[in-house]
């Protein structure tokens, strides 16, 4: 019988390539590069935007050109110079699509190495897809079943168009355009994303979901997400992230916002797998990312992320729990392998009577990467009764990793009761032995415990996802334990 | 003149008055010193490490930085503040001079003596240049600004094999001849092969008058060397301390810090262990409890640098009225650090509303063989615990207490010199306000 060694799970582990790094040869509609008011001026026409839309754009570029990047960040990369970035891709298309055959055929070829066929999903899956390929959406399904509910899911763009009233009511309003450096860059030159709206007391009857790609090689792609969720309401929100592999380093600065109003209940999962460069570090996905949800009366907003991609992740989704018994939750997975870098985490900051949050991270380090939990919780002295409960547990595979952990707590009211515990152990050669014992091969022994250790997470998962989360931990993790 | 300008301008005048010799490595390490503070400056909240603590209001006062020293001092001024019934070596400062008269040193078995006269002595030349200066942390301005003005301060030195027969109580008094006063001590402490010691340091304002003091101590300890230092902190609230402990430790040897914050304006305790061999083990504990407007800022770092060391930390605090506790613990895991145990613990109670809070117990991890966690628990009393001991008869005042004292027994309970756990006992009572009629 032949011996699959650890060393030979660390080659394969290395030499596995990208396995959904293909890129597609569509003929797409570029900007130059570089990033000036014009520019911003031409993508703002480019989507048949009103003026009040342009002029907010250049009030956020104006914004951004004062500020100066982050640095605090636990992160070395070099800095993506923002002259040399084209701000606008869209696949080149003569007028708007009703149906799928008259989606271009490479396009439709490209979801379904994807595993994403539009047409599978539409007859077996109860998913709406609102799919985002280079910053336009192609296609949207399932219009019909969320109209006849008042549902409105569709890109930005149009929403920009044809609901300008909650649009201009809240974009910005949770992550305003001052927020930091990436969320004014993606103010100023947002291509596309999707906007959702459930009407109060309706409980979205299917799980929303987007698949963001990044196509084409040397633009930035820089999606804003809106979602609104009125009293009473319930939508869980789906997003999935493949990019192709590409040599220079790409740039993705997205914002989300959520909203949930009394009593509403919003779940947001996410999938990140982008690529995260090649075993020597060279290349992959730059994923500046700010993401932030609001609570009123009663609400709850629910995080849930696996983030396996990206060469650089800078990610920390948020609560603000500013209605009395609004609740926060924070679900992460984050692996990093060769040279990956994260630094991701959450903030709670809580500001209504007997708010409470949760937030469990797992971190899980290979390779030569680092991998850090930043997190905030803060208590506001009229916040009474304020609850939370972190816990941050990293695995470590290998000796040339690093796993970080950066908690702030913050507390100014006596009646807060908060708990933070943090381990960091590795893969123990007991556990190992144990199941090498039973008959388990050492490789699949590491899958069965790494998804063991993040099971607190990947439960919280739509199971659609779940699916789909374990099998990426197992590629991106087998065989590195040494 | 603003503070920093001031303190850099008395810098010639400072060395003139100790007729230095310029050839001699203290005058090269001051010189390079004053030239990095001058750089730097002092720290402010803009900075990561000074976040929760703003310098600002106390550094707009005008301090004295050489205070005259007319007022003498009585044993009966300062016996309240001293632990008399333990026999003891006794280090005594007032306003930054050695009184020898109240202080007890020896040359016996070991040197406990004063660093003035460890930096003009050839004899000492040897640990002077060896040591001082060492492991201070030079991105430090504060320490940088100790080391510039570097003079006074307790030396002791153990050679290999001795355990000191006494506790070292070294004690720092301000009398307030000046309105606003900035002292400097500094300590340097070396701790031969298979030597024990136990160090016992207060700072203690006399008057009303405003004091600063920005200490910085240095404790090398060689090979199986054991050191337990223990740091009263209950100074008036004119006071404020900012503490500076490097620790370098040699391999088997054992350290143990244990701070207890009382009283002061404000407080900042900057504690680092820095590891040089395999086998390690670094204590460090403290409790603070605080009220009014008190401000104390525990800023820990332990450095692991090799394999099969521990470290153990545990901070407890209680808040009341409008005072803000802060902590900051930092572990590092270096890569060679295999079978690292490192345990950090930090746990608050907020008595009153106004109560602030802010802790960052951090973890940086480069090696994966390790054992490390951290924990950190913001609560209150127990409500059912509190309605159990009512319902048999003790007063909430007395019930309250009794679990507040239970809450911070675990860090009473390493304190190993008897006389100083009743002491620290007594502290506590007066801080929570009650009369239990025992002694834990």
């Amino acid at each position: 019988m032949s011996k699959f060694t650890e060393d030979d799970l660390k080659k394969e582990l290395e030499t596995k390539e990208y396995e959904y790094g293909f890129y597609t040869a569509i003929e797409s509609d570029k900007f130059p590069v570089g990033l000036n008011e014009d520019v911003v001026i031409a993508i703002s026409k480019k989507k048949n935007e009103p003026a009040w839309m342009t002029e907010w754009r250049l009030d956020a570029f104006r914004i951004w050109k004062e500020m100066t990047e982050p640095e605090w960040a636990n992160v070395h990369y070099v800095k993506p110079s923002f002259q040399e970035i084209s701000y606008y891709s869209a696949p080149k298309q003569k007028k708007k699509l009703d149906s799928l055959d008259e989606v271009d055929p490479e396009l439709l070829k490209t979801f379904e190495k994807l595993g994403i066929s539009i047409g599978e999903q539409k007859r077996l899956s109860n998913v709406a897809v609102d799919i985002v390929m280079d910053s336009v959406s192609v296609a949207t399904t399932f219009k019909k079943t969320l109209n006849e509910r008042g549902i409105i899911f569709c890109p930005i763009s149009e929403a920009i168009q044809n609901h300008p009233e909650l649009v201009k009511k809240y974009m910005g309003s949770i992550v305003p355009k001052t927020d930091n450096f990436y969320a004014a860059l993606n103010s100023a030159v947002f291509s596309d994303g999707s906007f959702c709206y459930i009407p109060k007391g309706v409980t979205c009857p299917m799980e929303l979901s987007t698949y963001f790609r990044i196509n084409e090689g040397g633009t930035g792609q820089f999606e804003r997400t809106l979602l609104i969720a009125d009293e009473g309401s319930y939508v869980s929100y789906l997003e999935g992230c493949t990019a192709p592999a590409r040599d220079e380093n790409q740039l993705h600065a997205a914002v989300v916002e959520l909203i949930a109003l009394d009593d509403a209940e919003i779940k947001y999962s996410t999938v990140q797998n982008w690529f995260p460069g090649d075993k020597d570090g060279k290349g992959g996905v730059y994923n500046f990312v700010t993401k932030r949800g609001l609570c009123e009366k009663n609400a709850k907003i629910s995080w849930t992320q696996v983030e396996t991609g990206s060469a650089i992740t800078w990610k920390y989704p948020s609560c603000i729990l500013k209605g009395d018994n609004s609740v926060g939750e924070f679900y992460s997975i984050a692996v990093t392998n060769n040279f990956q870098q994260a630094d991701t985490g959450t903030k709670m900051i809580h500001l209504g009577n007997n708010t409470k949050s949760t937030i469990i991270s797992k971190g899980i380090s290979a390779g030569h990467s680092h991998n850090s939990y930043r997190g905030l919780v803060q208590i506001s002295p009229r916040a009474n009764n304020a609850r939370n409960f972190s816990q941050c547990d990293s695995l470590l595979m290998g000796d040339k990793c690093g796993a970080h952990t950066f908690p702030y707590i913050e507390v100014k009211n006596k009646s807060a009761q908060i708990e933070h515990e943090a381990t960091t152990s590795k893969i123990g050669e007991d556990q190992l032995f144990y199941c090498n014992q039973r008959g388990i091969n050492t490789e699949k022994a590491i899958a069965l415990i790494v998804n063991g250790f993040g099971k607190d997470v990947l439960n919280k998962l739509p199971m659609e996802f779940a699916v789909e989360a374990q099998k990426l931990l197992e590629i991106s993790l087998e065989g590195s334990v040494g | 003149m603003e503070l920093k300008e001031k303190l850099v301008s008395s810098f010639l005048a400072f060395e003139n008055r100790g007729n230095i010799d310029l050839d001699s490595t203290v005058h090269a390490i001051r010189l390079k010193a004053i030239q990095n503070f001058e750089k730097e400056g002092f720290p402010t909240k803009k900075d990561e490490e000074w976040k929760y603590t703003s310098l600002k209001p106390i550094l707009k006062e005008d301090f004295i930085l050489f205070p005259n020293l007319e007022k003498s001092v009585d044993y009966k001024n300062i016996k309240d503040y001293l632990i008399n019934d333990i026999d003891s070596y006794t280090l005594i400062f007032v306003d930054g001079e050695f009184n020898s008269f109240l202080s007890e040193t020896t040359h016996d078995d070991c040197d406990v003596c004063v660093l003035s006269s460890a930096l003009v002595r050839p004899k000492y030349k040897m640990i002077v240049d060896n040591y001082l200066n060492t492991i201070a942390n030079k991105n430090n301005s504060l320490s940088e600004l100790n080391t510039a003005f570097v003079k006074e301060g307790a030396f002791i030195n153990i050679p290999k094999n001795t355990i000191v027969p006494k506790p070292i109580q070294i004690i720092n008094f301000s009398t307030g001849s000046e309105k606003e006063v900035l002292l400097q001590p500094r300590n340097l402490i070396v701790v031969g092969e298979n030597s024990y010691v136990q160090i016992i340091e207060r700072h203690q304002n006399l008057s009303e008058n405003t004091t600063l003091t920005n200490s910085v101590t240095e404790i090398f300890l060689h090979k199986r060397a054991i050191v337990d230092y223990y740091k009263i902190q209950n100074d008036t609230n004119e006071s404020s301390l900012i503490d500076s402990t490097f620790i370098s430790q040699k391999q088997q040897s054992v350290a143990s810090v244990n701070t207890f914050s009382f009283g002061g304006k404000m407080t900042r305790n900057n504690l680092e262990f820095y590891h040089e061999g395999e086998h390690i083990t670094s204590n460090l504990n403290g409790i603070s409890i605080l009220n009014e407007k008190q401000h104390v800022d525990n800023h820990t770092l332990v450095n692991h640098k090799f394999p099969n060391c521990e470290s153990h930390e545990l901070y407890k605090g209680i808040y009341a009225d409008k005072s803000v506790g802060v902590f900051n613990g930092k572990v590092i895991v270096r890569q060679d650090a295999q079978k690292t145990n490192a345990f950090q613990q930090n746990n608050s109670i907020l008595i009153d509303d106004g109560a602030t809070i802010n802790s960052k117990p951090q973890l940086e991890i480069f090696a994966d063989d390790v054992k490390c966690s951290h924990g950190c628990t913001i609560g209150q009393l127990d409500e059912s615990a509190l309605f159990y001991m009512q319902s048999r008869g003790i007063p909430v005042k007395e019930a309250k207490a009794l679990l507040l004292y239970a809450f911070g027994n675990d860090v009473v309970e390493k304190i190993k010199i008897p006389q100083l756990k009743t002491l620290i006992s007594k502290f506590i009572a007066k801080k929570l306000n009650v009369q239990l009629g025992f002694e834990l």
